[in-house]
């Protein structure tokens, strides 16, 4: 059966971040909540029109009930499933057909973390795997690496060509003020990082920070009410591949190629017509991979494609132009960042480096060890 | 119901020093991690058989500890079978371990368990 997608008949109105970086003194919701109100001040809607709440939490598997009652709302609809960082595309997918369905009017897509203050680490509550867990990988990365060395196997990508990929966001970042780390890095300075999980360096992997976001969508009769520039959703797409890494089918293709088809046939539109890209970096491999994945080269040309600043700030390409997982901030989980930077490079409103006329964005997110993959793309009223 | 208890049974076969995957018996496809029922197919005609040993490695990482730790080596197998598993190789230099390389399996003993890990295919086992 052709898919129907609602194409352009759902907007994101309000994007907002809170307290990326360090926020010490919070909780996740405390954030989660600045946020939310920071995104529904923008159109003047207020917590009582939220009535599709979708939120996730980093220990609490309840979290979408917990933040409900946080904000004092009763939704007709929580979700609060979880696919890792790709979660919110996913989200964004979902509202799209309710809205359009009319199950609901306002979607609240939130997320908050307070990680980096709290334990300094990457907090999850995932299990290690029976059959994995005696060979001591050190999930997420070392999964991640195993992608990496398949890729430089099979197509000769380089550590360098990684290195691109972690010199590019560092460069976006320091346009941006709400960025964590925006010191210059240079490939020399990443090539002497120290690995952790060969072929992964300290430099290959995100920030781990605090931070929150938040986005609300609405109907297109709506949002055109609400709002002088709607983002309308074109298209959304997931695709979930496998859980762990060993039973990934094919460790140099994600699941992206199929959801970014899809995407693209929902929006009627193909990558070369995307302005901005805004891509789930986790790793610096993931950029390589989506980019290939996505459309935006042929598969195994990601490493090559990067190279000489190509994705960096005056390339031919704009990718994770906020300075991504890897520069900007990484609260856990990434995909709602991707989704509010394409947002706003839309509305011409970014914080850091504007691109000119952005009529197309895509945001791509991410979850588990490559195992879930999810597109949405994102246009102006040009666009539809 | 089955007569299959998937790790219970893995595990029970390891400490005979066994290492068992998983064959439908119609379609001849194998199975590793155990199941109950065949991924995919959805068959319930598992049974076990001894595996080959037999693989090559797939992918090949190197997790690196403080100076004070040892390095370590993860790997992915694909057993001659068919499935795919995580392991790791040993007998030669972690990041001596390269993708393609013909391996053979062994049982060893880890924190008192039984675990598979693989070992050069041209390596004399007993040696």
């Amino acid at each position: 059966m052709a898919e129907s997608f609602p194409r352009g008949r759902t907007a994101i109105v309000g994007a907002a971040t809170a307290g990326l970086g360090k926020s010490p003194g919070f909780e996740a919701s405390d954030l989660a909540a600045l946020a939310t109100m920071a995104a529904l001040d923008q159109v003047g809607l207020g917590l009582e029109d939220v009535d599709g709440l979708f939120f996730c939490h980093g220990t609490d598997t309840l979290g979408g009930l917990s933040f409900a009652q946080y904000l004092g709302i009763q939704p007709k609809v929580i979700d609060n499933s979880r696919t890792g960082g790709s979660a919110f595309q996913c989200y964004v997918e979902l509202a799209a057909w309710l809205l359009d369905a009319g199950a609901i009017d306002t979607a609240l897509i939130a997320y908050g973390s307070n990680q980096a203050t709290a334990s300094g680490k990457h907090v999850s509550t995932v299990q290690p795997m029976r059959y994995e867990a005696p060979y001591r990988p050190i999930n997420p990365v070392s999964s991640y690496a195993l992608a990496a060395a398949r890729h430089m196997h099979q197509f000769g990508t380089t550590k360098a060509q990684l290195g691109e990929v972690a010199v590019a966001a560092r460069g976006w970042a320091a346009f941006n003020p709400e960025a964590f780390k925006r010191d210059p890095l240079s490939l020399d300075d990443y090539l002497g990082s120290r690995l952790v999980s060969d072929p992964l360096s300290v430099l290959d992997c995100c920030l781990v920070t605090d931070g929150a976001a938040a986005v609300v969508m609405t109907r297109a009769d709506r949002a055109r009410s609400l709002s002088a520039k709607p983002v309308y959703v074109m298209g959304a797409a997931s695709e979930t591949t496998h859980r762990e890494i060993s039973w990934m089918p094919d460790l140099a293709v994600t699941g992206a190629a199929r959801s970014g088809a899809r995407a693209y046939a929902q929006a009627g539109v193909s990558a070369h017509e995307i302005d901005v890209v805004q891509l789930y970096d986790a790793f610096t491999i993931n950029t390589i991979l989506f980019l290939e994945d996505l459309g935006f080269c042929p598969k195994g040309e990601g490493g090559r494609f990067v190279e000489g600043g190509r994705i960096a700030p005056g390339g031919a390409l704009p990718v994770n132009t906020n300075g991504g997982g890897l520069s900007c901030a990484h609260p856990g989980m990434y995909g709602l960042l991707a989704i509010v930077e394409a947002v706003r490079q839309l509305k011409g409103e970014a914080p850091g480096q504007q691109i000119a006329d952005v009529e197309l964005a895509l945001a791509h997110g991410n979850g588990g060890v490559l195992s879930s993959q999810a597109t949405v793309i994102l246009g102006r009223d040009a666009a539809l | 119901m089955t007569d299959i208890h998937p790790d219970a049974d893995f595990q029970r076969f390891l400490a005979e020093d066994r290492f068992m995957i998983q064959r439908s018996r119609a379609s001849g496809q194998y199975v590793f991690y155990p199941r109950t029922i065949a991924p995919g197919t959805g068959a319930r005609d598992l049974e076990w058989v001894e595996a080959s040993g037999l693989g090559t490695v797939y992918s090949t990482t190197v997790v690196r500890k403080k100076p004070q730790e040892p390095s370590y080596n993860v790997a992915l197998i694909d057993l001659a079978e068919g499935p795919r598993m995580m392991s790791r190789v040993e007998g030669i230099a972690p990041d001596a371990v390269q993708i393609g390389m013909a391996v053979r399996a062994r049982i060893v003993s880890q924190d008192g368990e039984p675990i598979v890990v693989f070992e050069l295919a041209e390596a004399d086992r007993n040696g």
